[in-house]
């Protein structure tokens, strides 16, 4: 055992000396790692994709750098050429990684003066010498840590891997330094997580559990890629701070890789925006948010929905609220539980637990407005629009709905069949604009569906209707005989309007419709929806976990906890004076998109007093 | 888990209940009760039929009275004192005729099942990780045309090279001066030579499928986010290869490896009929072509048996291995 160790470790030296640098292209003595002329190109059987397109771009040691851009933008596949971990058809082709080791680090078998530069791309991708480096000098933190750890594993074991393998721990010894690490991390109770698996773990406990394995061996350079994304506001908040606190206490330097401006204000020192796989623009954090060169930066500057901590009430709005005498619809004291049967297989007991998805929620919406409904995941905020649409049976409540005949039901009682007149004037758009169109319909099926079931219109008379709803929601009509597959999100999130919208609704419910999407594809389906509200007469109610966008788009907003309202009001007073403690919260946790703001406000938690919530 | 496992075994009662009584249909089938038979048989033969020995025979099986008490007769002997009846063509209990087969049929069915194992599996794991090179396209098609020609005529093939290039006897687990000698190292060392050819005949007809298996759930588990994960700590692709996708992709290997315990029990038929193999197969096949109903009825039963504990086993061990199993969230 210990002569392969020793072997081994011979091996990763010699390479990595093979690959140290001369200085013909000296490297910034104050960067610990500098990217130059990278290409990475994923070989695929369509040709070859060039992901990173010449990137070269440099990181000061300590501080905070992040590469921001659109999805596609080949962020993910520059952090992962770093360490040469590119998904398989890809490959970095060109270029070179130079990456200097910290000076003061003491290394077990080399002498603790400074350390030449490696150039970490001439490395073997899977050689002994790129990987005494990656997880002992550079760490990786991943987006989604479900699926980033293994599941019939346990976080213990995953983390104490990497001191067995770095540092040569006995077992015992790495359990130890592993639930410190947990304790350092913030996870409660660490003796008991050492042995837990990821699905035992909540979202935010998962990435810190991640957090904590990449950091264990206490890596000069930590990467984290969409570290928070996955993440609630106040959760992504808390990590935020998290990772600031311990490259602080542990003298680390950061390459956090995001779509989210807001986040790169709160953190960043410097900035790399990219696009189609190049560096567009490189430059401090200020520079980059108020003096941006490069014209997609103020793109996306542009796109993004400013939350502005100062509170301006503009009296205009009052004359907005002068509303008729009965909202579109009322839902009173609605209700929705739902039994499951808790407890495993191997526990004591099987028991049904009821859990009280939405609980008493009475709200207005009236007509020609957007209700926002804002709340973290599992609030029941996606429960309350399901009831809404009457996906669900709810379990006590009204539905109260007024018809374009001025005529009151009561959404909640009626059986299917009463239903179907109004499944045509309550629609809904989904959050997933990839999930929610079936494949293997054309646009022209898709969109013409709802109408051709409620046998409405049909033959000529439908295809007229669906072209001419595509080319309100900004389509082409020569577009009706693709399929989805041929459109990209924002056009498909568009087909998925115009079909919510085909059978000339009064309400649509809009699920997270555009959390899915970029922000510059956002804005543009947001002016839209806005648009046909206008044309069109319509009211939302529009779900979102994204502040920002509910605050941009809402004349009122409705904050939901753990399925009660808690908060509901004209959006103005609840962003710019919000009444709740968990309002404050969640609002305190946005992260502001503007560098100089950072450290003027303080986060606020909250705990709620009646722990039986 | 104790609970778990006890609750398994009690939805296990039911099952072999009646899967006794389906066998026990299946004996009774054929027209005519089996003493009738035999009645006739000897006839035919010119013996004389002690009637007293039938009137015996005609109580201890209930002959003549209605299907649940010959039933209740047949599974109660079994039950209380392991008698599964007599074969009428051997003039023997079938217990004693299955016993006598069993430790060959044993060492045929496990070193056909390890032969597979162990030959499949690593090359279904290569053949993922190196998907699309020499390697792969190699192991693919060897794994088809073992899969596509007959075991028959493999086993035919085999013994004929046996016996061309290492003067083996053709058929039979051993040579003939072993067949009746007694146990000892020259009748191990025979056994293992005549040992090869049914246990690479079957196997390699299961590898191929297994083969296939097992490289389609490893390049599912390969592109994972967490494989990635365990590159970016610095494992060597080996160990980390071993430790997380192919834990995962042994998933549903492993709640299948419960079914391969009757098939250890009767074995392959038509092999071990053409290379002549002692075994329960070919005595099974024999029995049903003699309509010797008890010692059909035993077998069926046997293996019937045999499949339901063999899931039971799956289901424990899945869960034993996979915490999501374990823990009821998957």
């Amino acid at each position: 055992m210990s002569w392969r160790r020793r072997n081994l470790e011979r091996d990763a030296a010699r390479e990595i000396a093979a690959a140290t640098v001369d200085d013909d292209r000296p490297m910034d003595p104050g960067s610990i790692l500098e990217l130059q002329n990278l290409c990475t190109t994923f070989h695929t059987d369509e040709g070859a994709v060039k992901a990173v397109d010449d990137v070269s771009l440099r990181i000061r040691r300590g501080s905070t750098t992040c590469i921001v851009g659109e999805s596609g933008s080949g962020k993910s596949a520059t952090a992962r050429s770093i360490i040469q971990v590119v998904d398989h058809p890809g490959r970095v082709d060109a270029g070179r990684v130079l990456y200097r080791p910290a000076a003061d680090r003491p290394a077990a078998d080399r002498p603790a003066a400074d350390r030449p530069v490696v150039d970490l791309a001439a490395l073997d991708a899977t050689g002994p010498g790129i990987r005494s480096i990656r997880g002992r000098e550079i760490g990786l933190v991943f987006q989604e840590p479900m699926s980033s750890l293994s599941p019939v594993h346990t976080i213990g074991d995953q983390i104490g891997e990497l001191l067995e393998l770095h540092e040569r721990l006995a077992p015992a010894a790495a359990r130890e330094r592993v639930i410190d690490d947990l304790r350092r991390v913030g996870i409660p109770r660490p003796e008991e997580r050492f042995g837990a698996y990821t699905f035992q773990l909540s979202g935010g406990m998962r990435q810190r559990a991640m957090i904590a394995m990449a950091l264990v061996c206490r890596p000069s350079l930590l990467i984290a890629d969409e570290p928070t994304t996955a993440l609630d506001v106040t959760t992504q908040a808390q990590i935020l701070d998290l990772l600031a606190e311990l490259k602080e206490s542990l003298g680390m330097t950061l390459m956090f890789i995001t779509h989210d401006l807001g986040v790169v204000a709160e953190i960043a020192d410097d900035v790399v925006v990219m696009r189609h796989g190049k560096v567009v623009e490189h430059g401090p954090v200020d520079q980059i948010f108020h003096d941006p060169r490069h014209e997609y930066t103020r793109e996306l500057l542009a796109a993004l929905p400013q939350r502005t901590t100062l509170a301006v009430d503009e009296p205009a709005q009052a004359a907005a609220a002068e509303q008729p005498a009965r909202p579109l619809l009322r839902i009173e004291d609605l209700e929705m539980t739902f039994e499951a049967a808790a407890g495993t297989m191997f526990g004591r007991r099987r028991r049904t637990e009821r859990v009280n998805a939405v609980d008493k929620v009475t709200l207005d919406i009236p007509e020609g407005s957007t209700v926002g409904l804002v709340g973290e995941s599992g609030c029941g905020k996606t429960t309350l629009g399901r009831c809404v649409l009457r996906a669900y049976r709810p379990t006590a409540g009204r539905l109260l709905y007024t018809g374009a005949d001025g005529r009151e039901t009561d959404l909640a009682r009626l059986s299917e069949k009463e239903l179907l007149p109004f499944r045509r004037q309550i629609r809904m758009v989904f959050q997933d604009p990839y999930g929610s169109l079936n494949p293997r319909m054309t646009v022209r099926q898709v969109v013409g569906e709802p109408l051709r079931v409620a046998g409405l219109a049909s033959g000529s008379e439908l295809d007229g209707r669906v072209e001419e709803m595509l080319e309100r929601v900004g389509l082409k009509r020569s577009m009706a005989g693709r399929y989805p597959h041929a459109f990209s999100g924002g056009e498909r999130q568009r087909i998925g309007i115009a079909r919510a919208l085909i059978t000339e609704p009064r309400l649509v419910v809009a699920d997270e419709a555009v959390s899915a999407l970029d922000v510059s594809v956002r804005t543009q389906i947001l002016e839209l929806l806005a648009e046909l509200q206008g044309d069109l007469g319509l009211t939302y109610l529009f779900i979102s976990h994204d502040l920002s966008v509910v605050e941009r788009i809402c004349d009122q907003v409705a904050v939901m906890y753990f399925g009660v309202m808690v908060e509901h009001g004209p959006a103005e007073q609840v962003f710019a004076d919000p009444r709740h403690g968990y309002t404050r919260a969640l609002l305190s946790a946005v992260p502001v998109a503007d560098p100089r703001q950072r450290g003027t406000r303080s986060r606020v938690d909250y705990e709620p007093e009646d722990s039986a919530a | 888990m104790w609970r778990f496992i006890a609750m398994r075994v009690l939805h296990v009662i039911p099952t072999l209940i009646a899967i006794s009584m389906i066998a026990f249909f299946i004996i009774q089938l054929p027209p005519g009760d089996f003493l009738s038979t035999q009645v006739a048989r000897l006839e035919a033969a010119g013996q004389s039929v002690d009637q007293a020995q039938m009137d015996a025979l005609r109580e201890r099986y209930g002959i003549g009275e209605p299907f649940w008490v010959q039933y209740a007769k047949w599974i109660g002997n079994i039950v209380l004192h392991g008698d599964f009846g007599l074969s009428f063509q051997f003039q023997q209990p079938v217990s004693t005729l299955i016993a006598d087969r069993l430790p060959l049929t044993l060492a045929l069915g496990i070193a056909t099942l390890m032969f597979t194992w162990a030959i499949a599996l690593p090359a279904g794991i290569y053949s993922a990780i190196k998907q699309h090179t020499w390697g792969d396209y190699t192991i693919s098609g060897i794994g088809f045309v073992a899969l596509a020609v007959p075991q028959f005529l493999a086993a035919l093939v085999l013994a004929y090279l046996g016996f061309a290039l290492f003067d083996q006897s053709v058929g039979g687990m051993f040579s003939p001066e072993y067949v009746n000698a007694p146990w000892g190292i020259g009748k191990f060392v025979d056994l293992l030579g005549h040992l090869w050819i049914p246990v690479v005949v079957i196997g390699l007809a299961g590898t191929a499928g297994i083969i296939r298996v097992t490289r389609a759930n490893m390049l599912d588990e390969l592109n994972k986010p967490y494989v990635i994960t365990a590159r970016a700590k610095g494992l060597s692709e080996g160990k980390l290869v071993t430790k997380y996708p192919v834990r995962i992709a042994m998933n549903p290997f492993i709640s299948t490896a419960g079914w391969h315990l009757p098939s250890l029990f009767d074995g392959e038929i038509i092999v071990a009929q053409v290379l002549a193999l002692g075994t329960i197969g070919p005595l099974l096949l024999e029995a049903l072509k003699s309509q010797d109903m008890y010692l059909a009825g035993g077998i069926i039963l046997i293996i019937a048996v045999l499949t339901v504990i063999g899931t039971l086993i799956s289901d424990l061990l899945l869960a034993a291995v996979d915490p999501r199993v374990r823990f009821g969230k998957a």
